[in-house]
């Protein structure tokens, strides 16, 4: 059975498309990524998900419940942590943990054993007295996740859980999500990090409020089958990328961190000396030139640029 | 229950939020002292001049009668000339001449004219001066009237409930409600506006909680400590300005809740219209501010009001719950006499807070 099963879901403000019939599903167990630039219709799709907000139109129903016609009913079933740690930072530790406790009704007992169960996972044991306000970033958002999973939901909708922490934090992060999958719980992350993108099993680019491309990662690379890309570091890139556009062989380039990648229209490895040769002849010093694997990077700029065109 | 762990969390903020305890325990107590002692209409030591042409025992008699009567402070005995220079140079506010035939007249029975010079560039402050100057003359004429010649009808005045014509009695009951009213209204504007602008409420909101159990649990904090802010201003009140506390005080506290519950409600309505602590601020201060200070009968009496302007108070909740605590604090008096108001100040809460939960149950899905 899937954890959320999503039909045409449309949302609309006024005369604005912010989510425009999207369509997917999402399998128990599964850490499920939504990729997309800001305002693509991400955080709409979770916030109707998540029974915050109508549909205009369209299904979707997550863990059984349909969430137009009972949205209580999956607030009941999910957890949801949002891009702002959204804790009260005049409350210590223990008192955050608590009140969402309470919150969700959990009694006494169960509420003991869960509190324990985020100290722990969170590494905040001993931190309990705390003020929320006085944490490090990394461990207040570990926190929030913790008060978002405390009644210990199967789906977990996570809107941009890693803004704003450090490389570190969010690596441990990604190892907290990984637990929680590796336990069955169902998790649904939006992100614009695309590195953090390939820890999940499924990726689904939105790209102005439609869904542009669904897969796996490795699926998604297929996208540049028959083609190669080549990674160049060059001296002078802008000058390098503007020679490399007059190319005949090269299909497009886009800058990637200090390098230029080009996507050649064949797949032909053999093709990088050659293209050496010319921008070196052109003076543009070429420190290095290589066919590298389509990075998610690549697939991302290329949906996007084919979906824009559409 | 989820109601109470809203609550408690709330409790615990505000306990940790100095800018709130200051809007609610603070400001209050400043308020109070500040306008308990500048809002007085009292008027004491007025410097008089006197422009005595008897100098005669009956002449002195009249001038010890002002100095004594603990209104006036004599500054100066002057001639006519001087007179106009002083009352100029604003050196004196009133002038009493007695004319150089006033000992004589009263001997002959005949009768015996002073003159009382006021500065009248405030009214207000010139026609209690008159009515002090008249209190004492005629005071001072009975001892000449020969007692078989008593006018045939005599108005001995007096005035119930605040004997000394006190302006503290009057103002304080309008001080207790404006407080309260500022207090309450915006403190729960703001809580839930924060709410709004940090994004706790949007993490609320995707729990299994419904709008009612979210505005109930937050506003029951503030209701109790602006209860507990409102008492203590009754209390203080009672202490530095004297306000007596005839009635009962479980009726005032009945007053005093239905009041507050109004203003929570008008804060909640606020906060759901309002999406930054700005401008809740802004607007929790033009709808509580204002219309308390100025339309509910605190300093300017409803009657002398232009009939538009009377028509507006009918909306001002503090109107009524001004007639309440006058008559509970003052009189002593009963709930047959303001028990319209009390209903009054129900129905403002009933429409506020209904407006305030269909507009924030809106907002909640």
């Amino acid at each position: 059975m899937n954890a959320i099963s999503v039909t045409n879901l449309t949302r609309t403000f006024g005369d604005f498309v912010a989510v425009d019939g999207v369509t997917f599903d999402v399998q128990e167990g599964e850490v499920f990524g939504f990729l997309g630039s800001n305002g693509a219709g991400k955080s709409t799709t979770i916030r109707m998900l998540c029974g915050l907000l109508k549909p205009t139109s369209g299904i979707a129903v997550v863990g059984g419940v349909d969430v137009g016609k009972d949205p209580e009913g999956v607030k009941q079933r999910i957890g949801y942590m949002s891009q702002r740690f959204s804790l009260y930072e005049r409350l210590t530790v223990d008192e955050n943990i608590r009140f969402f406790g309470g919150v969700y009704g959990l009694d006494r007992r169960r509420l003991d054993a869960r509190r324990r169960f985020v100290l722990e996972m969170a590494g905040l044991a001993g931190r309990e007295r705390m003020r929320t306000a006085d944490l490090a970033g990394g461990w207040r958002q570990r926190l929030a996740l913790g008060c978002a999973i405390l009644h210990e939901p199967r789906i977990v909708f996570l809107d941009e859980p890693t803004g704003g922490v450090d490389a570190l934090s969010r690596r441990e992060f990604w190892r907290l999500i990984d637990q929680l999958a590796g336990s069955g719980v169902t998790v649904l992350v939006t992100t614009h990090y695309l590195d953090e993108a390939e820890h999940c099993n499924r990726i689904a680019i939105i790209h102005a409020g439609r869904l542009a491309a669904l897969g796996t990662t490795a699926e998604l690379k297929q996208l540049f089958a028959g083609r190669t890309i080549v990674e160049i570091h060059a001296g002078n890139p802008v000058e390098a990328m503007r020679l490399l556009d007059t190319m005949p062989e090269i299909e497009k380039t886009s800058v990637f961190g200090t390098a230029v990648h080009a996507v050649l229209k064949a797949d032909g490895a053999g093709a990088a000396a050659p293209i050496a040769d010319r921008l070196e002849r052109s003076g543009i010093r070429v420190a290095g030139i290589a066919p590298v694997q389509p990075s998610l990077e690549d697939v991302f700029l290329e949906v996007v640029e084919h979906a824009g065109q559409s | 229950m989820k109601l109470i762990a809203i609550a408690r969390k709330e409790f615990r903020q505000i306990g940790r939020d100095r800018r709130t305890l200051l809007i609610l325990l603070f400001v209050p107590a400043f308020i109070l002292l500040l306008f308990g002692y500048a809002l007085n209409f009292d008027i004491r030591h007025v410097r008089l001049a006197v422009d005595d042409r008897d100098r005669s025992a009956a002449s002195r008699s009249l001038i010890a009668a002002f100095v004594n009567s603990g209104y006036f402070d004599l500054v100066a005995e002057v001639d006519e000339k001087e007179t106009t220079r002083l009352m100029d140079r604003d050196e004196v506010r009133a002038v009493l001449v007695i004319p150089g035939d006033f000992s004589r007249a009263l001997r002959t029975g005949r009768p015996a004219p002073v003159q009382v010079l006021l500065n009248g560039d405030n009214a207000t402050t010139a026609t209690t001066v008159m009515g002090y100057s008249l209190t004492i003359i005629r005071g001072e004429s009975a001892k000449y009237a020969p007692p078989s010649a008593a006018p045939p009808i005599t108005i001995e005045p007096r005035i119930w409930y605040n004997p000394e014509l006190r302006s503290a009695l009057f103002l304080v009951p309008g001080l207790i409600a404006y407080i309260a009213m500022i207090t309450a209204v915006v403190s729960t504007a703001l809580s839930i506006v924060r709410e709004k602008e940090r994004g706790t409420m949007e993490q609320v909101r995707m729990a299994p909680l419904d709008a009612a159990s979210f505005v109930v649990g937050k506003t029951i904090p503030y209701f109790v400590v602006s209860l507990a802010s409102a008492l203590g201003i009754v209390v203080v009140s009672m202490v530095l300005f004297g306000m007596p506390m005839r009635g009962s005080w479980l009726l005032l506290l009945a007053a005093l809740s239905l009041f507050l519950v109004g203003a929570l409600g008008l804060g909640l309505m606020i906060s759901s219209i309002a999406d930054t602590q700005q401008v809740a601020f802004q607007v929790a201060l033009l709808v509580s501010f204002l219309p308390t200070l100025m339309l509910s009968g605190f300093v300017f009496p409803i009657a002398s009001m232009p009939r538009a302007l009377q028509l507006v108070t009918y909306a001002v909740p503090a109107r009524y719950f001004l007639v309440a605590l006058r008559a509970i604090v003052l009189k002593g008096a009963g709930l047959e006499v303001y028990w319209t108001d009390l209903l009054a100040l129900a129905g403002f809460a009933v429409v506020v807070l209904a407006l305030a939960s269909v507009r924030l149950q809106r907002q909640w899905v």
